[in-house]
């Protein structure tokens, strides 16, 4: 401790998949009681370098040094055994058990052979006390919500695995404000207890606000490692981009205001839309032209809202009016014939089909619309898919790859590639950047932008004000599953903050 | 350079695997008893000359099998599976038997009349009632799966109990002979010298093909297999499709029972198709599909099913008495799961691999640089 060893040193790392090469002679090292951001673009190497480091994927050539001691990781759990835990993006715990079952897994307490539950109870409540949430550890892990569950991941790798390195991967994509606060001060008191967290993120905000030092990868090569405090941010996001952001600012808007146009017919009017328990009756209007921001926290009834839009789910009260006609039937498939897409919030259950190819994957929602018997023609999936990988800028080897082998933001684009293969008037968008880069996030914007300017209807759902305000014409702000507010374009953040929030 | 990489595709196709797996039993077949490969033409009175031998009687046999494999794949492929088929066939052969008999719908019912070879009931009529009875089972199934939510290992063992209860009711409670040779004919007939059953079974596959592949179909159950949520989210009747899958099966099924009790010239409710569902799924599982759903190929199944057949061939002519044929399958069994786990997979592709190194290394090159 008195000399700054560094708890891990990665030298030189090598790994190449088929087809590319995910990492290329790459140096990393923790210092103990660091908090050491990790950042890149998406395909940067940066999963790929925390596999190799937990023993997922095994190095073509370099070496991992453990407090100065060489060590051959050989699977997850020896990586566990040698104390380096992760928290994964997204969680992998069992929601069907409960919270003190999911924080002991594995290291049950024992008594007469079988499990001494309250004992375990009682080891579990003390180790979330830790982090000063308020849990009931006997309850199902699935009944609390997913930043809790988040927390529970981190509580685990804390206490039971006893961890010196611990790997945060995205860990904040899902929680709100004050949760990520919270996480925040429980990774400050590891880091004073000479802990290394290694912190993976897409908020470049956290990344000033927690991090010592960062590490810039890009595609596979690294760029540096940098003193937080003397990394300009600008300069950070050039690292990362290898380009710079001028065309980014470049795309402010400056759009016409067709304000003559104002008493036109709404392309879709909600009147009293609601769900109950779900969504309390909302009045909403989508114009073409027009990108409509959804601004809300977590559990706020935005992806709620979404799900009624585009027919998930049926609405108990009020009406949905498309095109000047109401809508009777709600399913996914009529509202494809009606020209509203939607891409889910949650891409992994619900947005990707991640064994079938990019191709199969963009052409099935238009494969939907058309049925089931007039398919389409293998030329024209080729043309299809060739023509969105392309306008879309989907990084890949070849249409003919898995989905479940691209990285988040190309995942992201194979569905609105999906569902603009579609034509549709209306593109419902639910956090659409959530858990990808700065790069793909640009570029997801700019489209949305172009979109509407397109003629197409927009709906924005994020929680990142900053973009909700740069992409939308209309920001509504949801509340508690109501809809509380609507602004024009220019609000900005601090309003939406205070309505968001419930403080007039 | 060109064949090697159609080599290459043909390795990595789902068909390869369970023909290594034939290609291994008949291996065997080849050392131990080179009989067994022995054909020859024997002419039968009603049927003409036709072809005989071990190797026919594997496809002749295994027909019903293949067909309910077909069948079983697609419902894998969805992600579930139908535990009812044996009992479908069981009530399809009831279904043909009692349209059959003569006596139907008469008070009189003498022994005279039962064997005098002849039905009231057209032939066509009979075949369409099969397969209707078949395909109404299978949407039961389907409806219980996608309409009513129910796990379809539970939902289909409601059926596999009740549908031979079903199928005792149609006979009344008793083991029907067929007296009717027209009817013999789909298990037991030749054409130009092969059993008709197998043309039956090309038939079929080809329809099926037809149907899944040059249609929507087989990527839609591909999709529901692999991401039954995300399917619905793009826009996909993700029920309609697990639908149509059972249906399917059952209809398969259906052809299995015609062609079995023609076979045996019987319906006999407890004993029709016993322990098919079984073996179709372990011809569908050496056929490459998973049983998590995703993709499938029903060809593959089929050769899986002739792998079947194939092992219990040899099993008979290795003078194995017949009670002990269960115990030599598990062995099968065993060794399919064995040859199929990625370990001894990826050991086989190496060793494929290593043959021939000069043109596989500029073929690995090749790869890269794409």
């Amino acid at each position: 401790m008195n000399e700054p060893i560094d708890v891990v040193r990665m030298s030189d790392i090598t790994k190449s998949f088929p087809g590319v090469t995910a990492l290329e002679d790459v140096d990393f090292s923790l210092r103990r009681g660091e908090i050491h951001a990790l950042v890149g673009e998406n395909g940067a190497g940066k999963s790929t370098l925390i596999k190799v480091l937990t023993g997922v994927e095994q190095p073509d050539r370099g070496t991992i040094e453990l407090d100065g001691a060489l060590v051959q990781v050989r699977s997850p759990q020896h990586s566990q055994e040698l104390g380096i835990s992760t928290v994964y993006q997204e969680v992998n715990l069992c929601t069907n058990i409960t919270v003190a079952e999911n924080i002991m897994l594995g290291r049950e307490p024992r008594r007469f052979g079988s499990i001494h539950w309250s004992k375990m109870n009682e080891m579990a409540r003390s180790a979330i006390n830790r982090l000063s949430i308020d849990v009931d550890v006997t309850e199902p892990l699935g009944s609390y919500s997913v930043a809790i569950q988040q927390m529970v991941a981190i509580t685990r790798a804390l206490e039971v695995l006893s961890a010196k390195v611990l790997i945060l991967d995205e860990p904040t994509s899902s929680l709100d404000m004050h949760e990520t606060d919270l996480l925040f001060d429980v990774m400050r008191r590891l880091q004073n207890e000479g802990i290394g967290i290694i912190f993976i993120t897409h908020f470049l905000d956290q990344v000033y606000q927690i991090a010592d030092r960062i590490t810039i990868l890009r595609n596979g090569l690294l760029v540096g490692t940098y003193e937080a405090s003397s990394l300009p941010r600008v300069e950070l996001v050039a690292k990362m981009l290898g380009r710079s952001l001028t065309e980014l600012d470049a795309m402010s808007r400056v759009r016409s205001q067709a304000e003559e146009e104002k008493d036109r017919q709404h392309l879709v009017e909600a009147r009293g839309l609601g769900l109950t328990k779900s969504l309390e009756p909302v009045d909403l209007e989508l114009n073409a032209n027009e990108v409509l921001g959804i601004a809300g926290l977590l559990g706020s009834g935005r992806t709620e809202l979404a799900g009624l839009m585009f027919g998930i789910d049926a609405p108990d009260s009020g009406s949905l009016i498309v095109d000047g006609e109401k809508v009777n039937r709600f399913s996914p498939l009529e509202s494809l014939k009606r020209g509203i897409a939607l891409c889910p919030e949650d891409r992994k259950a619900e947005g990707v089909v991640g064994d079938l190819t990019i191709r199969e994957n963009i052409i099935l929602a238009l494969q939907a619309r058309y049925g089931w018997f007039k398919f389409l023609s293998t030329p024209r999936q080729n043309e299809i898919a060739a023509r969105y990988i392309e306008l879309l800028d989907i990084v890949t080897p070849s249409p003919e790859q898995l989905v479940k082998n691209l990285s988040g933001g190309n995942q992201q684009k194979v569905i609105l590639a999906r569902w603009l293969a579609t034509n549709p008037k209306v593109l419902i968008l639910d956090e659409p950047t959530r858990g990808i880069d700065v790069g793909a996030k640009a570029e997801i914007q700019k489209l949305v932008m172009q979109l509407a300017e397109e003629g197409k209807s927009c709906v924005f759902i994020s929680s990142e004000l900053e973009e909700v305000v740069r992409v939308s014409d209309r920001v509504a702000v949801l509340r508690d599953r109501k809809k509380v507010a609507e602004y024009g374009g220019d609000v900005d953040d601090k309003t939406l903050i205070q309505a968001m929030a419930g403080e007039a | 350079m060109k064949q090697r990489s159609l080599f290459r595709k043909f390795r990595e196709s789902q068909i390869f695997w369970p023909l290594v797996a034939w290609v291994l039993i008949l291996l065997f077949d080849a050392i131990v008893e080179p009989e067994f490969f022995k054909l020859g033409i024997i002419e039968d009175p009603v049927y003409g000359k036709h072809l005989y031998g071990n190797l026919v009687d594997i496809f002749n046999n295994g027909a019903p099998l293949m067909l309910v494999a077909i069948g079983m794949t697609l419902v894998i492929a969805t992600g579930g599976v139908d535990l009812s088929v044996g009992a479908v066939i069981a009530i399809s052969a009831a279904m043909g038997a009692v349209l059959i008999n003569p006596a139907l719908g008469n008070e009189l019912i003498t022994n005279d009349i039962l064997t005098r070879n002849a039905t009231n009931t057209p032939l066509p009529l009979i075949i369409l009632a099969d397969l209707a009875a078949g395909t109404v089972c299978g949407l039961w199934n389907g409806f219980l799966v996608a309409r009513a939510k129910i796990q379809p290992m539970v939902a289909t063992l409601i059926l596999m109990v009740a549908g031979r209860g079903i199928a005792q009711l149609i006979t009344n409670g008793q083991i029907m002979t067929i007296y009717y040779t027209p009817y013999f004919w789909f298990g037991n007939g030749y054409i130009l010298g092969l059993p008709v059953s197998i043309y039956i079974v090309a038939l079929v596959l080809l329809l099926a093909w037809v149907l899944v592949r040059k249609t929507a179909i087989g990527l839609f159950v591909e999709s529901v297999g692999i991401n039954a949520k995300s399917t619905f989210y793009s826009g996909i009747n993700e029920q309609n499709v697990k639908l149509l899958a059972y249906a399917f099966c059952g209809f398969c099924g259906a052809i299995a029972g015609l062609i079995l009790s023609s076979y045996v010239h019987s319906a006999d409710g407890n004993n029709n198709g016993l322990n098919y569902e079984l073996d179709a799924i372990l011809a569908v599982v050496m056929g490459g599909t998973l049983m998590t759903g995703g993709r499938f190929s029903m060809l593959a199944s089929a050769i899986g099913a002739v792998v079947i057949w194939t092992f219990t061939v040899t099993v008979y002519s290795l003078g194995v008495p017949a009670n002990a044929l269960l115990a030599a399958k598990a062995v099968l069994v065993l060794l399919v799961i064995l040859l199929y786990s990625d370990y001894s997979r990826r050991f086989m592709n190496r060793l494929i691999e290593r043959r021939g190194p000069k043109p596989d290394a500029t073929a690995r090159q090749k790869r890269v640089s794409t």
